[in-house]
């Protein structure tokens, strides 16, 4: 019988859920464009603006050097940047954005050059404005093969050979299989995407269910009917453990479409770009079903949480203010654990939220340390089983239902 | 049957300290009568009505419905009850027969019996029109009858009504007081709480008047005529109630 009930309320709150249209943006909608829009769309924003940026001939002045000819020469025959006649006001210019850098020639430059007395060439730029710092960057590689021709030049002058400059060379290389390069990058994402909305889709449908239902003036309806509250509660209780878990699934297969996606784009550059293939994303299906696992526990623990907090305000406005700073209080968590070189510890392990994100780091990288999962699951679960216990106590509450 | 004995409820305000909304009301109501409690505002009736109807805890006293008490056994209480008040409102999202059914499965009645039962009181209560519309679409009428049916769907033996006709229409307000009625002739026991006066002359056996939680005097209309030697209820109301009136009561 209890389970009936439970049953009973759980189905219509279902229904009810379902024509609510603020739940199933919260639910259904928000989890299937958040991923492909995160992930591909300003994945190829960013690629699109750097390589803009990137093909841009930046304008620079070249300041002094009259007595040069050599070196400004070298800089006018390059194709990377476009000279521009020197004015007064070259810094306003940068400023303005009206040229992207200028360099600064010495005095007797090439005359210092000649005696081999060192001079130091100075370029402005505006500090923290992209396209000034990449032109920067393209004057400081040009004025660099100068400054390499001249070494060259001086060496053959010595029959020196340009060897003698490199007596060995060093190069890294990467062991790990592609999915944990690909985990690495992104574990810290994922498990901080699901665990975020896990909170987000059992939000709408929690306050609904409480709050809403006070405003609407239905507990007193639903109260009246000989169901125990208990069974109440779990109804509702399982409606939004279940909105919780339907947005972390679509979540999870809306980003497992994302790296396809993202695949696809980084396929379509590799035939153009050879580099860019050591970037291709690996995630296996198993570490996607394992982060979700994990998150069950937690879903539970967030949809207990959620309706103990909606249940106490009066009205859905009144929920939400209550439930805002809860979205913080689960966003720090989640964010420390993408923080480089934060790992998994023992005693890290049974920080709420923060233990499920710095597992899924790891999960999603194809590592196993079974003693953190189990540990992890375990004392989620009785986050989880104390957060219930809360909620239905809270129900229970005449002072909280018929709080005015 | 509902028989209350010295039933009390205390809330704790963090302004106002202890309040003792109900203070050791005793009354019986039988079956096939209407007992209507009448109250100013923040009288104590809603509380005591809520109290019945196991919504709300006693602090002290006892009461049973159908011979359940309310602490006990609220379940069963609740099973035997028809609660319906202008605080009991409809679910916008569902539609009227969803509304209805949703009550009837939390009553425990099986599929075929339900099935019967929604058809019966959907066309005894003219409702069949709008069965299939969302309640957030209905008029206050329409919505009216679906608390109606709500509350009739388990053919409780006990009915109690908590300011039934506040804020609505003539019109509506006659289908209530007409329901209402039907309700006695059924042979149900029933509970009104108003504070119109012309509703309880028209309706109730018999009369209790509540205020500052406490029953104050109790008994058929013309009991209450002949005991305060006036003829106008609303003259009788004054006489009990005035004594003990403090306006920062009435919520």
């Amino acid at each position: 019988m209890p389970l009936q009930n439970i049953g009973t309320v759980y189905r219509k709150e279902l229904t009810d859920s379902l024509r609510d249209r603020r739940t199933l943006i919260s639910t259904l909608l928000v989890p299937l464009l958040l991923f492909p829009i995160l992930s591909v769309g300003f994945a190829a924003l960013a690629v699109t603006l750097e390589k803009k940026a990137k093909e841009e001939i930046p304008k620079v002045m070249l300041l002094g050097g009259a007595d040069s000819p050599g070196a400004l020469e070298a800089l006018r025959a390059s194709k990377k940047i476009e000279v521009v006649p020197a004015t007064p006001d070259w810094k306003d210019k940068i400023i303005n954005k009206e040229i992207r850098a200028a360099v600064a020639i010495p005095d007797g430059f090439e005359a210092s050059l000649a005696q081999q007395n060192p001079q130091t060439v100075e370029i402005y730029k505006y500090e923290g404005e992209l396209k000034s710092s990449i032109s920067a960057d393209t004057v400081e590689k040009e004025l660099k093969d100068y400054r390499d021709n001249v070494i060259e030049a001086r060496l053959d002058a010595n029959h020196v050979p340009s060897s003698i400059l490199i007596p060995f060379r060093i190069k890294q290389d990467n062991v790990a299989p592609p999915e944990k390069v690909g985990g690495a990058e992104l574990g810290g994402i994922i498990g901080y995407m699901v665990i975020l909305l896990c909170l987000t889709g059992g939000m709408y449908p929690a306050m609904d269910l409480t709050a809403g239902e006070k405003e609407r003036g239905t507990m007193e309806t639903i109260l009246s009917s000989p169901i125990s509250r208990l069974d109440l509660v779990l109804g509702k209780f399982f409606l939004v453990l279940t909105a919780s878990l339907v947005t972390a699934a679509l979540s999870v297969v809306s980003m497992g479409v994302s790296f396809w996606g993202m695949k696809q784009l980084k396929a379509l550059d590799v035939s153009k770009n050879p580099d860019a293939a050591g970037m291709q994303l690996h995630i296996g299906f198993t570490a996607v079903l394992s982060v979700f696992l994990m998150a069950l526990p937690l879903a539970v623990l967030f949809s207990a949480g959620l309706i103990t907090i909606s249940l106490f305000a009066k009205s859905y406005k009144e929920a939400q203010s209550y439930v805002s700073p809860l979205m913080v209080l689960v966003i720090i968590p989640a964010v420390a654990a993408m923080l480089p070189g934060v790992e998994l510890t023992a005693k890290l392990a049974l920080i709420p939220i923060l233990n499920v994100s710095l597992l899924c780091k790891e999960l999603v990288t194809g590592t196993y340390h079974w003693n953190f999962i189990a540990l992890i699951f375990l004392s989620t679960c009785v986050y989880a089983a104390a957060a219930l216990f809360l909620a239905v106590k809270m129900f229970q509450r005449e002072d909280v239902l018929f709080r005015s | 049957m509902i028989e209350t004995r010295g039933l009390t409820k205390l809330f704790k305000d963090k302004k106002r300290g202890e309040i003792r909304a109900v203070d050791g009301v005793s009354f019986i109501c039988k079956p096939g009568q209407i007992y209507g409690l009448l109250g100013a505002n923040g009288a104590g009736k809603t509380t005591t009505l809520r109290m019945l109807a196991t919504i709300l805890e006693p602090s002290d006293g006892t009461a049973t419905v159908c011979g359940h008490d309310v602490v006990e056994a609220p379940q069963k209480v609740r099973a035997n009850v028809g609660f319906l008040s202008t605080a009991t409102a409809l679910y916008p999202r569902l539609t009227s027969q969803e509304m209805v059914e949703y009550f009837g499965r939390l009553n425990g009645l099986p599929e075929a019996e339900l099935k019967k039962r929604v058809d019966e009181i959907f066309t005894r209560l003219d409702m069949n029109s709008f069965r299939d519309r969302r309640c957030d679409k209905l008029s206050t009428g329409m919505k009216q009858k679906t608390s109606i049916a709500r509350t009739l769907i388990h053919d409780p033996q006990v009915m109690i009504f908590d300011e039934p006709t506040l804020g609505l229409d003539i019109m509506t307000a006659r289908t209530i007081l007409e329901f209402i009625r039907e309700c006695r002739q059924r042979g149900k026991t029933v509970i009104f709480s108003t504070h119109v006066m012309s509703e309880v002359e028209k309706l109730c056996d018999v009369i209790g008047i509540i205020q500052s939680g406490k029953l104050l005097a109790e008994g058929s209309l013309a009991a209450l005529r002949e005991q305060y030697k006036e003829q106008d209820l609303e003259e009788i109301f004054v006489k009990v109630v005035a004594p003990h009136y403090k306006p920062e009561e009435a919520a």
